[in-house]
């Protein structure tokens, strides 16, 4: 049990404290951060997809009026460590994926660095390579752990024995292969980085888009073979990131070998947007095989999922796609593997809500099929099949309200007079509900300063605003533990000259920022009093927060999705979407439901319109631009709203609250599917629905 | 090959050299510091980079700098006017019609040049009757502002707030 503060400033819808230098554009991100004379950058990448190359001619390039310097994998400096390949820039001149950096142009303007990168010539030694994920490619294997220090296989019961038998009292089998695509997390702000070395003081300056600067800093000092004294990293806005910034990608280390091939003179290198499709991340596609079992009444026997995906060649990353039907319905017998193709292709990584977001489709469309094969209402087979303790690991709940979710939901969208197949005009409507999940968690460093100076109490701490609202939600939480106006709070976040600050990513920023600002709050309190003295100074670290490890902890939700399809074209509109989540105590509900309805209209995405084209024969993406790569606009939405209950969690942290920057991309996809299934009777297993999967079963 | 132009840039004349294959955009944001229209795939397919160019929206992206010599434009940060945020910018916080906020300058822009086609009774792809006066309703103002990409997705915020600084 935590200490829950009492809520006078947590709780208040208070207007972002960025908000205005966001609307006016003043908010200075990473490349834009204004310098002294600054330098371009611009990459060169390699156009096979595996070999090696055998040389580069720099010579039109070096000629150009205005270019600084040309780097490649013969001359650029050699690095401290090379252990994480993907970091490991211009170090050999082996090619593992097309669009791997192998140069990089500096120039005097941005117009003469790109054209100067465009005039180098490359000659490879090519080599046949494999880029084809394939749910039984030859090379496929059982990782070592997956995503999130997760167990890659487990199993309990026995699936098999229970798929074999149910038949016999009515009850049912199901097994179904789904699949989600490549998914790019194009944050708007393309990756980008103002870095300028110092050579006299051996010191570093990052000004880069990142998710926590402080595990920027541990990364760059590790491959530059730096000290965390002489590297400074500053970030105090990310144009967005979705974990593509979660962890520095290998532009970050191009833009520091380029600044320390120009001492003393800035340089900016921002990526391109097509750039980003081969560099900045990416979510595998993913093949689920599912197995369900169930008895007549609904009651699941068995649930397994067996899970292929892709990682790259060079580095490993293993989206733990299975880990949430390890724990969202009981069942006795249970099984869930993973299992990866390591491809010649760019290296994937954690994009919104990694496991949990393609892992809550398969499994919830699966249960939308089963409900259909059994004739029960989708809401009433979830319901029936609520764990009382974690099936994974037999704790008690800190809190799990998925089934109030559903039946506020049902209740709120008109589930009951749900139409089916309903036809009005040219349109067939349907409706659908999948449940949503994501874990509560909290890291395990992080550390606050807090000061009292001019009559004012000001907290620092490395953390980051995405767009989350850590800015304005801090010193709510700040102002409570101190219990005084959050008027009279500052936060200062997004440098490392402030105290360590954990990643803003896994939802778990505002758990671990927040507790080691209460523990500093408190201390404060305890050591200073209510009457401060100007300078009086403390911090606080989250390891002094209390911890419970004695509950499962996780917030729940559920999703419904009204969809229409054109009866004679078979285009998928959706008018309406509501979510409704228990999500513990929510900080500052307008910046939440932001984040709410962002992460929902995310999953429409997902289900309706984005898809990474990969064209296996080259090894690349096609559609590698946002002319190409849908993501959901403005026209494509309809009524989106998201609501949550009145959650008391006595377990999570001193707020009382759990995080929401994920879970509401969370079974949206699969709302989506089971609500076009809803209006058409066309089942779509492969995301994304589109048109010419449905049109073809329309009555 | 560099050119020297002129433009006035909220409000201020701004003299400037430009290779002849600078955009406006980068001119605005390299050349001039003014980190205010943003850049997010350089393309014309996202909006971030959307100013207000000789009164109207446009994409800073797609235009090459030098063409513009003398234009009159206006930035998301010169809406603001002596410290008043503009009405559009008002709706905005108030309905916290963003998160990241990279796209926000462009999505502002943009509003501003919607809510003066509604004015002048310019019709959408979603215009029933082309004879008369467009209605600032939730699809109108969608579909106008849909060259504006949001990742964040705060669409369902934006739309109702450029209603709201419209009169709607
Ligand atoms: S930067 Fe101009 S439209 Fe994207
Ligand atoms: S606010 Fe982040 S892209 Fe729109």
């Amino acid at each position: 049990m935590t200490d829950l503060l009492e809520p006078r400033a947590i709780g208040q819808g208070l207007v972002r404290r960025d908000g205005e230098l966001k609307v006016r554009g003043t908010a200075t991100y990473a490349v834009e951060t204004p310098v002294e004379n600054p330098a371009y950058c611009h990459p060169v990448q390699a156009t096979v997809a595996r070999g090696r190359v055998t040389a580069m001619d720099t010579a039109a390039a070096t000629a150009l009026d205005g270019v600084l310097a040309v780097l490649t994998p013969f001359d650029a400096e050699r690095l401290a460590s090379t252990e994480d390949a993907e970091y490991a820039v211009l170090q050999s001149d082996e090619v593992a994926f097309r669009g791997q950096l192998i140069g990089v142009v500096i120039a005097e303007t941005s117009e003469v660095a790109r054209q100067a990168a465009d005039s180098v010539r490359v000659t490879y030694d090519e080599q046949e390579h494999d880029a084809e994920l394939a749910v039984d490619h030859p090379g496929l294997y059982k990782p070592e752990k997956v995503n999130a220090g997760h167990e890659t296989d487990t199993a309990e019961g026995d699936v098999a024995a229970a798929m074999a038998t149910p038949q016999r009292d009515g009850g049912v089998t199901l097994e179904r292969t789904y699949s989600t695509a490549m998914y790019h997390n194009n944050p708007l702000e393309p990756h980008a980085t103002t870095a300028l070395w110092d050579a006299d003081a051996q010191f570093l300056t990052l000004w880069d888009s990142t998710q926590g600067v402080h595990p920027d800093r541990a990364a760059v000092c590790e491959v530059f073979g730096l000290e965390q004294e002489q590297v400074r990293v500053v970030c105090p806005y990310v144009g967005g990131g979705f974990g593509s910034k979660g962890t520095p990608h290998a532009n970050v280390m191009l833009a520091v070998m380029a600044a320390r091939a120009l001492p003393g003179r800035p340089v900016k290198l921002a990526l391109t947007r097509q750039q980003m499709f081969f560099l900045a991340g990416y979510r595998t596609p993913t093949i689920q095989q599912m197995q369900l079992a169930a008895d007549r009444r609904g009651r699941l026997q068995a649930i397994a999922i067996d899970v292929v995906e892709q990682t790259s060649r060079i580095k490993e990353f293993a989206e733990q796609t299975g880990v949430p039907a390890r724990m969202m319905y009981a069942s006795p017998n249970r099984r869930s593997t993973h299992r990866l193709a390591a491809l010649d292709v760019p290296v994937p990584s954690w994009m919104r809500a990694p496991g949990e977001c393609p892992g809550m489709f398969g499994p919830e469309v699966a249960m939308d099929e089963l409900a259909e094969e059994l004739g029960l209402d989708p809401v009433e087979l979830r319901v029936r099949n609520e764990p009382e303790v974690d099936p994974e690991t037999g704790k008690p709940w800190s809190s799990r309200n998925l089934v109030r979710c559903l039946r506020e939901g049902a209740e709120r969208f008109g589930w009951a007079e749900r139409p089916r197949g309903r036809r009005e005009g040219d349109w067939l409507v349907g409706y659908g509900v999948a449940s949503s999940v994501y874990p509560t968690m909290r890291q395990a460093t992080s550390t606050a300063n807090l000061r009292y100076a001019d009559g004012r109490y000001v907290a620092e701490i490395g953390a980051a605003d995405l767009g989350t609202g850590a800015w304005t939600i801090l010193p709510q939480i700040t102002a409570d533990a101190l219990g005084v106006d959050v008027g009279d709070v500052d936060v200062r976040i997004g440098d490392t000259q402030y105290p360590t600050a954990s990643v803003a990513g896994g939802s778990s920023g505002t758990n671990t920022w927040g507790s080691a600002l209460v523990v500093a709050a408190r201390a404060f309190r305890d050591k200073f009093g209510g009457s401060p003295d100007d300078g009086d100074e403390i911090s606080g670290d989250v390891d002094q927060a209390a911890k419970d490890d004695a509950h499962a902890p996780y917030a729940f939700g559920a999703q419904f999705v009204e969809a229409r399809v054109n009866a004679d074209t078979g285009e998928i509109r959706v008018p309406r979407l509501l979510g409704v989540f228990g999500v513990g105590r929510v900080i500052n509900p307008r910046t939440a439901r932001s984040q709410l309805i962002g992460g929902m209209t995310m999953g429409l995405s997902m289900a309706l319109h984005e898809n990474s084209v990969w064209d296996p024969r080259i090894g690349q993406v096609a559609n590698h631009d946002l002319a190409e790569y849908h993501i959901t606009v403005n026209a494509d939405v309809g009524e989106i709203e998201a609501v949550w209950l009145d959650e008391h969690d006595p377990y999570v942290n001193a707020m009382g609250s759990k995080g929401i920057g994920e879970i509401g991309i969370t079974g949206t996809a699969a709302a989506v599917v089971n609500a076009v299934h809803a209006a058409t009777g066309v089942r779509v297993r492969d995301l994304p629905v589109t048109l010419d999967k449905v049109l073809p079963g329309l009555p | 090959m560099d050119a020297d132009i002129t433009l006035r840039v909220d409000g201020e004349t701004r003299r400037l050299t430009v290779d002849t294959r600078t955009s406006l955009l980068d001119a605005l944001r390299e050349r001039l510091g003014n980190p205010s229209p943003k850049k997010g795939c350089d393309h014309g397919q996202c909006g971030a980079c959307t100013i207000l160019l000789d009164g109207q929206r446009a994409l800073s992206c797609l235009a090459l700098a030098v063409a513009y010599d003398g234009a009159e434009i206006t930035t998301a940060d010169g809406l603001a006017r002596d410290g008043e945020l503009h009405p559009v910018q008002r709706a905005f916080l108030e309905r916290d019609a963003f998160q990241c906020g990279y796209c926000t300058p462009g999505q502002i822009c943009s509003a501003v040049g919607v809510i003066d086609e509604f004015e002048k009774g310019w019709p959408s792809h979603v215009t029933e009757d082309l004879t008369g006066e467009p209605e600032i309703t939730h699809d109108e103002v969608a579909e106008r502002m849909s060259g504006n990409l949001c990742r964040c997705a705060a669409y369902v915020n934006i739309t109702p707030a450029v209603q709201e600084a419209a009169g709607a």
